[in-house]
């Protein structure tokens, strides 16, 4: 991996006030989905990504009944190679942290990326995330940016 | 008799083998076993990099317990396994990128060779007819052909490139030894060795172009007769393709392959495989934890073959469905495997 960071200077969003939602049942998954999402550090910067507006609240659609998540999110340039490793360790923090009956899809918010039809079929491709993840370098930077710094 | 489509079918869960630690991938029941006073016997392959032999305690009854554990060959997930038609040997692919073959000898399965040479995870493999030759792909997007010689020998005698993604799956027809094989590019590639040169090469592209399918293809299934294949993919569809199988087996290997029919709308993710009996019921695993079965109705009124779902198992698992078999003699049972490391023996049974 090369030392030289891709986007050097992300633009950082205040975070978010989060509205009190008032639909039964989906409210409190959608709520617990995105503080998992908070939680995330962009590989490349200690910002959350929601701070980094690679996603938003809206972005996090959850389907209690039908035990379905879906995350779009942006990455924060448009050639971003960084944006499959985002969107694994999104996959990641959601599979350690959801049932296992919830069925995921992750993809990139439409119009941000140049090759957001291939990152999509690789971030949703079961096998490959699994293959992925039985690579120990991979593994050891999708845990690092899993893991919530103290500032 | 009614016929398959005029019937109504329950699925029965007869067993849920228990015993993989992680997601089980690919099922295999051994052709040799079922029948003739032999029980039958399953095996199971997993992301806990084990495989697992399975055998029905007595030929008549259905209780199935396991009966090895094939461990410390494979560092990685075990994708894919498959018998060799006499039953005596195993060959198991894995992420770890080698195919092992096993033999049972004694009282224990061993790792009798060991076949290397892909890049990276080997996904399937499969023998064909006779049992001389193994095919085995990998997401090197390579393809290979094995030759089987005495003495536990596997000589490579092709390696063949096309696919520009990921090979999913490969699988022989089941009476000539033409290879087929899928993949996450989308397309279905045929291959069959030249008669003069006796190189193996592309001999048909399914492709979006000639109503292929437009999203990686998962899993491939023919016939009992070898006129038709199934496939099925991320594009939520199966389609059914069909050759003039006299010409095929006459040994034009140009015989091409044409699609009959696409199901479509009966499924809302991911299929990650298809199986045809020998009855002629296809059955479906998807991601969606349900398992379907579809029949040939006998409804004339379109041009071609039509099919219609028999029927729908939701929940047959918990989890997603990664492989569904159905026994090779003919007792209409049925084997699934899930990401919820299970196994389950089903039953197809016809309510009166």
């Amino acid at each position: 991996m090369s030392p030289a960071l891709i986007n050097a200077n992300p633009v950082v969003y205040e975070k978010k006030e989060r509205p009190v939602r008032t639909r039964p049942g989906d409210a409190a998954f959608d709520e617990y989905a995105t503080e998992l999402i908070d939680q995330l550090e962009d590989p490349e910067h200690p910002y959350s990504l929601e701070e980094l507006k690679v996603i938003t609240e809206d972005a996090v659609e959850v389907d209690d009944k039908r035990s379905y998540v879906r995350v779009t999110f942006t990455p924060t340039v448009e050639h971003c190679s960084m944006a499959t490793i985002i969107g694994l360790c999104l996959r990641v923090k959601l599979m350690r942290s959801l049932p296992s009956r919830f069925k995921v899809d992750i993809k990139v918010a439409p119009g941000t990326h140049a090759t957001e039809d291939a990152v999509n079929k690789q971030l949703n491709d079961k096998e490959r995330v699994a293959a992925a993840l039985e690579n120990p370098n991979l593994v050891d930077m999708v845990d690092e940016c899993l893991t919530p710094s103290f500032e | 008799m009614p016929s398959l489509d005029q019937q109504t079918f329950k699925l029965k869960e007869l067993q849920s083998l228990k015993g993989h630690t992680d997601r089980v991938w690919s099922l295999a029941w051994n052709p040799a076993s079922g029948s003739n006073g032999v029980p039958a016997i399953l095996a199971s392959c997993s992301g806990d990099k084990t495989v697992r032999i399975w055998q029905q305690r007595t030929p008549s009854s259905t209780s199935f317990h396991c009966k090895a554990v094939l461990e410390d060959r494979h560092d990685r997930t075990v994708r894919s396994c498959a018998w060799s038609p006499s039953g005596k040997q195993l060959a198991t692919a894995s992420f770890d990128a080698t195919t092992a073959i096993w033999e049972e000898i004694g009282d224990e399965f061993e790792c009798v060779s060991t076949l290397e040479g892909h890049e990276n995870e080997v996904k399937s493999v499969s023998w064909n007819a006779s049992g001389s030759l193994l095919a085995t792909c990998s997401r090197d997007k390579c393809v290979w052909i094995w030759e089987v010689l005495p003495g536990n020998e596997f000589d490579c005698i092709s390696v063949l490139t096309g696919h520009t993604q990921d090979v999913k799956m490969v699988q022989w027809h089941p009476t000539v030894d033409v290879l087929f094989s899928c993949s996450y590019d989308n397309t279905i590639k045929v291959w069959a060795e030249d008669g003069d040169s006796d190189d193996w090469r592309c001999v048909q592209t399914l492709s979006e172009s000639n109503s292929g399918h437009t999203s990686t293809v998962w899993a491939l299934s023919f016939n009992v007769t070898g006129d038709k294949m199934v496939t099925c993919s991320d594009d939520l569809t199966i389609k059914v393709w069909g050759v003039d199988i006299i010409r095929l087996q006459s040994g034009d290997v140009n015989a091409s392959w044409c699609h009959l029919c696409t199901m479509s709308g009966y499924h809302d993710r991911t299929i990650f495989s298809v199986h045809w009996s020998r009855e002629g019921i296809i059955a479906t695993g998807a991601a969606d934890d349900a398992i379907r079965l579809f029949v040939e109705s006998e409804d004339h009124s379109v041009d071609g073959p039509s099919y219609k779902l028999l029927l729908k198992k939701e929940k047959a698992h918990t989890m997603d469905i990664n492989s569904v078999q159905w026994s090779p003699t003919g007792n209409m049972l049925l084997a699934s495997a899930s990401d919820d490391a299970t196994i389950k023996i089903w039953k197809l049974e016809s309510m009166r």
